[in-house]
């Protein structure tokens, strides 16, 4: 199973000092356990967007999540449709959500229940006009007649 | 367990390569590049970056299936870095980047 495999894998990389502090979690969870699984897969079903992120889109404790914050802000995303975990909250799930999408950084989004990316992607996707696209085809917001809310250069 | 986005430790991969290189070589050998540039974005201590890598591997890939490809390749060192972030073009995009400026 590939997942044991990247589990293994990032023991033998890390320094002995991180090790130690890894093995007691990993003695437990080699890899992402069915429990841990089906749990990630509800969550990123709770709502049309899910993002995994550091802090609160209020109060965001990374430059990161606080860049993809502002940009489903500025989307319009309402945020009833939207649902944040805080990860610095939650130690279990900051390690788990990183081997369920096999992605290795925080921020992550998730649009009706598919991984869509992190901070680069949402910025690049934001830029070239494809993540307004999905979000309106995904009827999460509603289609402009004009980009009122685009920054301008 | 280490997180990429948290831990800055850099010490015992065995390698006495600085890691901005250790991160270009290790996707040079893997990938066909026609543009490498890397800013260390944590203020010269080795710690978070900024990589742009052009090529033509990356062609007929969404943006996330090459932003996956280099997270396997440097799979290994993003553990080890506090921030990582990148920009994957193919040289046509890349040349219309550049044609803007």
């Amino acid at each position: 199973m590939s997942l044991a495999r990247a589990g293994l894998r990032t023991l033998r990389s890390l320094p002995s000092r991180q090790v130690n502090r890894a093995t007691s979690v990993l003695a437990q969870r080699r890899w992402l356990s069915e429990e841990a699984r089906r749990q990630i897969d509800s969550h990123v079903k709770e709502a049309d967007v899910v993002v995994f992120m550091k802090g609160t889109p209020d109060h965001p404790e990374c430059g990161f999540s606080r860049a993809v914050a502002q940009i489903l802000d500025v989307q319009g995303v309402p945020r009833e449709k939207m649902k944040t975990f805080n990860i610095l909250q939650d130690a279990e799930l900051r390690t788990n959500i990183k081997e369920y999408s096999e992605w290795p950084t925080i921020p992550q989004v998730y649009v009706k229940g598919e991984f869509v990316g992190g901070a680069d992607i949402m910025y690049s996707m934001h830029k070239d006009g494809s993540l307004e696209k999905m979000l309106v085809k995904e009827e999460i917001i509603e289609e402009l007649p004009e980009l009122t809310e685009e920054p301008t250069q | 367990m280490a997180a990429a986005d948290e831990t800055a430790e850099l010490g015992g991969t065995g390698s006495t390569m600085s890691i901005d290189k250790r991160l270009e070589e290790k996707l040079r050998s893997n990938l066909k590049i026609d543009h490498f540039d890397i800013v260390d974005t944590s203020g010269n201590c080795g710690s978070s970056f900024a990589i742009t890598v052009v090529s033509p591997d990356f062609a007929k890939r969404m943006t996330l299936a090459r932003h996956k490809m280099v997270n396997q390749i440097l799979a290994d060192e993003i553990k080890a870095l506090h921030a990582f972030s990148q920009k994957t073009l193919t040289p046509e995009q890349w040349a219309a980047e550049k044609g803007k400026k």
